[in-house]
This record gives structure tokens, sequence and C-alpha cells, in this order.
């Protein structure tokens, strides 16, 4: 039976490594895809989640578990994507996710990068490309708090109380939150929501 | 339930994440508003949408990146180690201590007997004795002392 990750972050407490090794293979896809969409950017995805790890190896021997491990994980995750956001400071290295397909991409198997393999259709492999593009830009306009929460409600599915306290608000506004962020995004997508709509 | 209301709920409901109560109570209030329904039916499709992003894989060295910095972190140790001295300071603490013992233990200087020490100790007053009258200025000013053969003859001038 697989350990649970509060037993799993209790061993590494007690200096058991081989404990922490399978929490950063529980979370590393996870944290990188939650970072990479809210920094845009694929090399500072992976070097925030590589200080979330380290932040959490080094506070091991200080760990309570007192909130669910993930909520402690991802409010380390959300605060480091935040502050880096706002920095700006990886903005002029910025690659913009609709630079055409890299080795890098191709590394990371995006799931983009297989359409043309799927669809041998030239018409139909463009416009899943610019439907991809349109969804990829709706989220990246979104204030970034509002985009931590979509993404932390959608992707991760944290129920609203671990969401609220990883950004460190009340339930309430969180919901608030999450209906100005969809509605963002009903107008955003409104073309693509009609055609879903149709169907 | 009002239209204002909904906005805390629909979320919530298009995601199935409702109590029972509360999704048969917004249920009810759809049924009875057209634009609410709408919204959900258009939440639900943003939601759909948004399962469409590409999802990607962490790079093959990103556990090995991980490791070699948590390899890199000091070890940390606890409280009582500050205690512990480093092997220079003990090193440095210890020859001093050695130094410190061989000294305190070293006998005395034997070069001078007992009876030596005691014949000067005899003599200490002559030697006083010998300091002031060396130091003592006006026998500077007196003239040399005169030779035995030189008196003799003064003597027998006389």
């Amino acid at each position: 039976m697989a350990r649970s990750d509060v037993q799993l972050m209790l061993d590494v407490k007690a200096g058991d490594e081989q404990s922490f090794a399978l929490l950063l293979h529980r979370y590393r896809s996870p944290l990188v895809n939650f970072l990479y969409r809210m920094v845009r950017n694929r090399e500072q995805a992976e070097d925030l989640a590589q200080e979330v790890f380290l932040r959490v190896y080094r506070a091991r021997e200080d760990y309570v578990p007192s909130a669910k491990f993930t909520t402690w994980l991802f409010r380390i995750a959300t605060n480091l994507a935040l502050n880096s956001v706002r920095d700006n400071r990886y903005q002029r290295m910025e690659i913009s996710l609709d630079a055409p397909v890299t080795a890098d991409a191709e590394d990371g198997g995006e799931k983009t990068m297989d359409v043309a393999e799927k669809h041998p259709n030239i018409e139909q492999h463009l416009i899943e490309k610019a439907r991809s593009k349109m969804i990829r830009h709706a989220i990246e306009k979104l204030p970034e708090k509002q985009r931590a929460a979509v993404l932390l409600h959608k992707y991760q599915e944290l129920d609203y109380g671990e969401i609220s306290k990883i950004l460190q608000c009340s339930e309430s506004a969180l919901k608030s939150l999450l209906f100005r962020a969809y509605e963002t995004l009903r107008v955003e997508l409104a073309p693509l929501v009609a055609q879903q709509l149709k169907q | 339930m009002s239209c204002a209301r909904m906005e805390g709920k629909i979320l919530g409901y298009v995601d199935g994440r409702l109590k029972e109560s509360e999704r048969l109570e917004v249920e009810k209030h759809l049924g009875s508003c057209a634009a609410c329904r709408l919204r959900a039916n258009e939440f639900r499709a943003v939601s759909g949408l948004l399962d469409e992003l590409p999802v990607i894989e962490p790079s093959a060295a990103f556990d090995l990146r991980v490791h070699a910095r948590v390899a890199a972190e000091p070890v940390k140790q606890s409280w009582w180690a500050w205690f512990a001295p480093s092997p220079r300071v003990a090193f440095a603490a210890s020859m001093l201590l050695l130094a410190t013992v061989w000294l305190g233990l070293r006998p005395p200087d034997s070069s001078l007997s007992a009876t030596d020490i005691d014949k000067i100790n005899q003599d200490m007053p002559v030697l006083e004795n010998y300091d002031v009258i060396s130091d003592f200025a006006p026998l500077t000013e007196l003239p040399p002392p005169l030779q035995a053969d030189e008196s003799t003859q003064q003597n027998q001038q006389m």
C-alpha cells in the first residue's frame, strides 16, 4: 500500500532520502505543469519546481503535518510563481508559447506536438492548433491570482478549502475569484464556447 | 435562490462539487432562469475547453537536478555541535595545555646549589655597599689613588 504524502514527509524528516525521491516522483509533473501554465516558460517552470522541492527538503526538520501536504506544496509553488510573474525578471527571456516547436518542447512531450501525426489532414491540424492557441492565450490573459485559482481548481482538483489556504483568501473570495475568471474565459473563448454548445 | 447567489454555486455545480442539497437548490433555480441556465452551460463548455490544454513532462534531467541541489545542501548540525571545537582549535588548545603543564612540572634551575645561594645571601651587604660606593658621585671627584712607589718617594722628600 502506497504511503500517504504526510507519511512520506515524516519519513523524510526522519532522514529517509528515498521517501523524498518518492515525493519528487509523485509531484514533479503536476508541479511543473502548474508552474508552466503560470509563468508561460518551460525552463523557468522547471527552475521554480526545483526550488519548490528544495524548499520542501530544507523545511523537513520543522515539518508538522498540520495541513494537507498538497496545500503546503502548492502554496510554496504559488508564492514562487506569483513572485516570479510580478517580478518580471524573466520577461525578456520569455519564450512565447506561440513560438515554433523546438527540440526542447519535443523533449517535454507536449501533446500538441503529436497532433500532426494524429491528424494527417493539414486543415484539421491547423484548426486544432489555432484552437489550442486561443485557449492558452485566454488563460494567459487572466490576472495572475485568477489564473492560479483556475489552475489549482481545474488541473490539481484541489477543493475550495485547500485553494483558499494556498491563495490566502476566504472561500467566498475564492468563489468570487473563480466566477470572474470563468466569466472572462467565457467571453474570451466565446467562438469556441458557441461551437461546444452546438455539439 | 437568486441569480446573485448563483455566482458562488454555479462553478461548483458544473464541476459536481456541490452537496446534494445545494445541487437540488441550484437545479431548481436553473429550471426557472434561462440566463443562469445558459451561463451554466457556457461554464461547462469553458471547463471542457480547458481540458484541451497540453500537458508537458518534466525534462529528463529534472530529477537529477533536484537531487544534485539537495545533495549540495549543507548538513544541519544539532545545537550542541556548536560546542565541538574545530580540529585546528583543538590542536592549538592541547599544545598550549601541554606547554603549561611542562613549564609547571619543570625543576628549578639546578646550576646554583643551596650552598652557593647561602654564600650569595651572606655577601649581599658587601655587594650592596660596593654598589653604593661605586656609584657615589663625590668619590669620582677625588684625585686618583697614588701608587706604592710614588708614596714612598713623597715620604723621603718630606
